[in-house]
């Protein structure tokens, strides 16, 4: 009797029974729940949903909406502000980090401390620290400097670098972390040869060991990026968008419209918005990242 | 079938040992300051006397946090046995789903009809001719809380209407009083603003532009003259540094600030800090323009849930929710006006006796949530917040957008 070749579907048989609930689950919630979302945001759907088709209506009214808009640069200031800076002070707090200093564990704790915290409470700290009446503005003016004026939070041309700072406080740490741990996966031979060759510390950062860091660059981007879009608490908790739209953001905008104001078309058509974006971002680089590499 | 039915007895009793027949009803509400609470305990402890048990399932954080709670609840199959609204159209969904009780009958039974003043109260309560809700009180927004000594600190007497207001503001300034105290939340803006409406261009125009859609009416002349006005209230807040209704009242208390425009529930605050109707505070029932009050309010909404128990208990909620007494000790506590013209309030404040004279005139309107759905106030809300806190937005443009909320709502 000859051996029949094993059918490969039913290879590793265990392994896919037990991959199957994900499977469903990502089919299922993650992409079901998608495209139902984006169908319904096609209707006029109230409190509750109805297939109702309306077309783009709820479209034309999102992009005429003032909030809207405003949110949506909210997004993309704080977004390429809080990109750049939590990658480049986590970045140099890691170099510095790295120089082989004393008491390495006690700053690193230190340092990824605020991360330990959720946004909620992040939100409320900053709130108190940047109030005029009781944060930094009084102390100042306690010491007698009475002209000092430090009130971002209720100043619609500032309240965005007030969020700023309470959310660079809180994830630097955490970039620091990874960037860290980046810095240790690099072979201290390339140091020692670096050395040898006398070339500059500076220098062998910069072209040699950031670009050989490229796969923790792109984690790092990644979960920024991610939390980035989905900035809700922080701006609930410490501004709720306010002083009056000037720091609303697009998650706000879907809660309020889905929850509040009864009106879940409204909030799927902004929602899909929202994933329209991210789309835009992620298929090039998922293309250059992962579709190029098949052919190379 | 014997033995099953004994078994089933013997578990009841022991785990309902205290009251055999007690049918327990959850009940949920967002009234958790102190004096709401103290409010709704008279409820419960009403309720509790008919043999049933009220368990309160109180949701902290105001209506904006307990209503996706609420309905999330009704629609995940999971109803509470009672829960509260403002009425309006905040439930009509969930009425025309079909997930809310019909309670026509204990209505009829108890001649609600006869006794609800203003009637309007109960018709935000129908639908196609049935009734859905037991409204409990009536809270009013036209109210103007004035500080005494703000006023005596600047040296100008308090007004007595909102052009007096309006003209005393730069002498308050000077004095360093911020002149109207105003929270950053949203619906603090679009609250003030629908008030302004109200009291300058009239109740008749705010009907019509939010109950029909007017355009024509909102695009107009007498609603320039709001808009005129808004722009003012906006320079008076300037330096109002805060969010919260109650941190705005409290500036009023303290002498901080001149005045705020908020809803009569602010006379709770005044109440807990000891201040006096008339000498230490005075309030404007519609600005001191007009005589009006709206008839907006709480009602608790029954869903239909598929047990005879909880249904009996329901309605003997429903009723006891709008007995004199109930009214009265529940009212009281919660600084609002009852739901019937046939009690008695001889314990209320000069505050709370205009308001109810007022009523007793007939001078009421419609609450803006009887005529708007949620939808077309949060836009409004959107509108009146960007307006309120930036400067730079002129009142025409402020009126040019606002017609278009107005075009576009159901």
């Amino acid at each position: 009797m000859a051996l029949r070749r094993p059918n490969p579907l039913f290879r590793n048989l265990a392994a896919k029974a037990a991959a199957v609930p994900m499977i469903l689950a990502t089919l299922v919630v993650f992409l079901g729940g998608t495209i139902w979302t984006v169908v319904h945001s096609f209707t006029n759907s109230r409190l509750l949903p109805r297939f109702n088709w309306v077309g783009f209506d709820q479209y034309d009214r999102l992009w005429e909406s003032t909030r809207w808009i405003v949110s949506i640069q909210n997004l993309m200031i704080y977004g390429s502000l809080s990109l750049v800076f939590s990658v480049g002070i986590g970045l140099l707090l890691a170099i510095l980090m790295d120089q082989k200093i004393r008491y390495e564990d006690t700053f690193r704790t230190i340092m990824l401390y605020p991360f330990a915290l959720s946004f909620i409470v992040t939100g409320l700290v900053w709130q108190w620290i940047l109030n005029p009446d009781f944060g930094i503005q009084s102390i100042v003016r306690g010491l007698g400097w009475e002209s000092f004026t430090f009130n971002p939070l209720h100043d619609p041309q500032l309240v965005l670098y007030g969020l700023l700072i309470a959310g660079l406080w809180q994830g630097t740490g955490f970039v620091m972390c990874l960037m860290l741990a980046g810095l240790r996966g690099i072979d201290e031979d390339i140091w020692k040869a670096s050395r040898v060759d006398g070339i500059p510390a500076w220098k062998t950062y910069l072209l040699i060991v950031l670009p050989m860091m490229r796969p923790v660059f792109i984690t790092t981007l990644v979960i920024v990026a991610a939390g980035i879009i989905k900035l809700y608490d922080l701006v609930v908790a410490q501004t709720s968008g306010g002083p009056g739209n000037a720091s609303q953001v697009p998650a706000m905008y879907v809660y309020d419209y889905m929850f509040q104001a009864q009106n879940l078309g409204q909030g799927f058509a902004a929602s899909t918005m929202m994933l329209l974006s991210v789309l835009i971002v992620l298929i090039p680089w998922a293309y250059l990242e992962f579709g190029g590499r098949k052919h190379g | 079938m014997k033995p099953f039915k004994l078994a089933t007895a013997l578990v009841a009793s022991v785990t309902l040992p205290a009251a055999a027949f007690a049918t327990e009803l959850d009940v949920t509400h967002w009234w958790t300051s102190g004096g709401e609470a103290a409010a709704v305990a008279e409820m419960a402890t009403a309720f509790d006397a008919s043999g049933n048990k009220w368990v309160d399932a109180a949701i902290a954080g105001g209506g904006s946090t307990a209503r996706p709670i609420i309905v999330s609840r009704i629609l995940g199959g999971d109803p509470m046995g009672a829960f509260q609204f403002n009425h309006g159209r905040q439930a009509e969904e969930l009425i025309e789903a079909g997930l809310l009780r019909d309670i026509t009958a204990v209505a009829e039974a108890e001649g609600w009809k006869d006794l609800i003043n203003p009637p309007s109260l109960l018709d935000a309560c129908t639908l196609d001719g049935k009734i859905y809700c037991a409204p409990v009180n009536i809270h009013s927004w036209q109210w103007l809380w004035l500080s005494n000594a703000a006023f005596e600190k600047a040296g100008v007497p308090v007004p007595a209407n909102w052009e007096d207001y309006v003209a005393s503001a730069p002498k308050l300034r000077e004095a360093g009083i911020l002149p109207l105290a105003l929270g950053g939340q949203a619906w603090q803006s679009a609250g003030l603003f629908n008030v302004l409406m109200a009291t300058i261009a009239g109740p008749d125009v705010l009907a019509k532009i939010y109950g029909e859609g007017d355009a024509e009416l909102a695009a107009g002349e007498d609603m320039a003259r709001v808009f005129v006005a808004a722009a003012s209230a906006r320079d008076m807040s300037r330096g109002s540094n805060i969010q919260d209704w109650n941190l705005a009242t409290n500036m009023v208390i303290t002498g901080q600030a001149g005045g705020q425009i908020m809803g009569d529930w602010a006379q709770g605050e005044f109440a807990v800090a000891n201040l006096v109707a008339g000498e230490d505070y005075t309030c404007l029932p519609g600005l001191g323009v007009r005589s009006v009050i709206s008839t907006g309010g709480d009602a608790f909404y029954f869903p239909v849930i598929d047990d005879p128990a909880i249904t009996a208990a329901q309605d003997v909620l429903a009723a006891t929710l709008l007995k004199p007494e109930t009214q009265v000790a529940f009212n009281l506590k919660k600084g609002s006006l009852p739901v019937r013209g046939d009690v008695n309030l001889e314990a209320a404040n000069d505050c709370m006796k205009k308001g109810l004279e007022i009523l007793a005139a007939g001078d009421t309107m419609p609450d803006v949530n009887m005529l708007n759905t949620e939808d077309t106030n949060n836009q409004l809300n959107d509108l009146f917040v960007q307006f309120f806190q930036d400067g730079s937005i002129t009142p025409e443009a402020a009126q040019a957008s606002f017609v278009r909320i107005v075009e576009t709502k159901d």
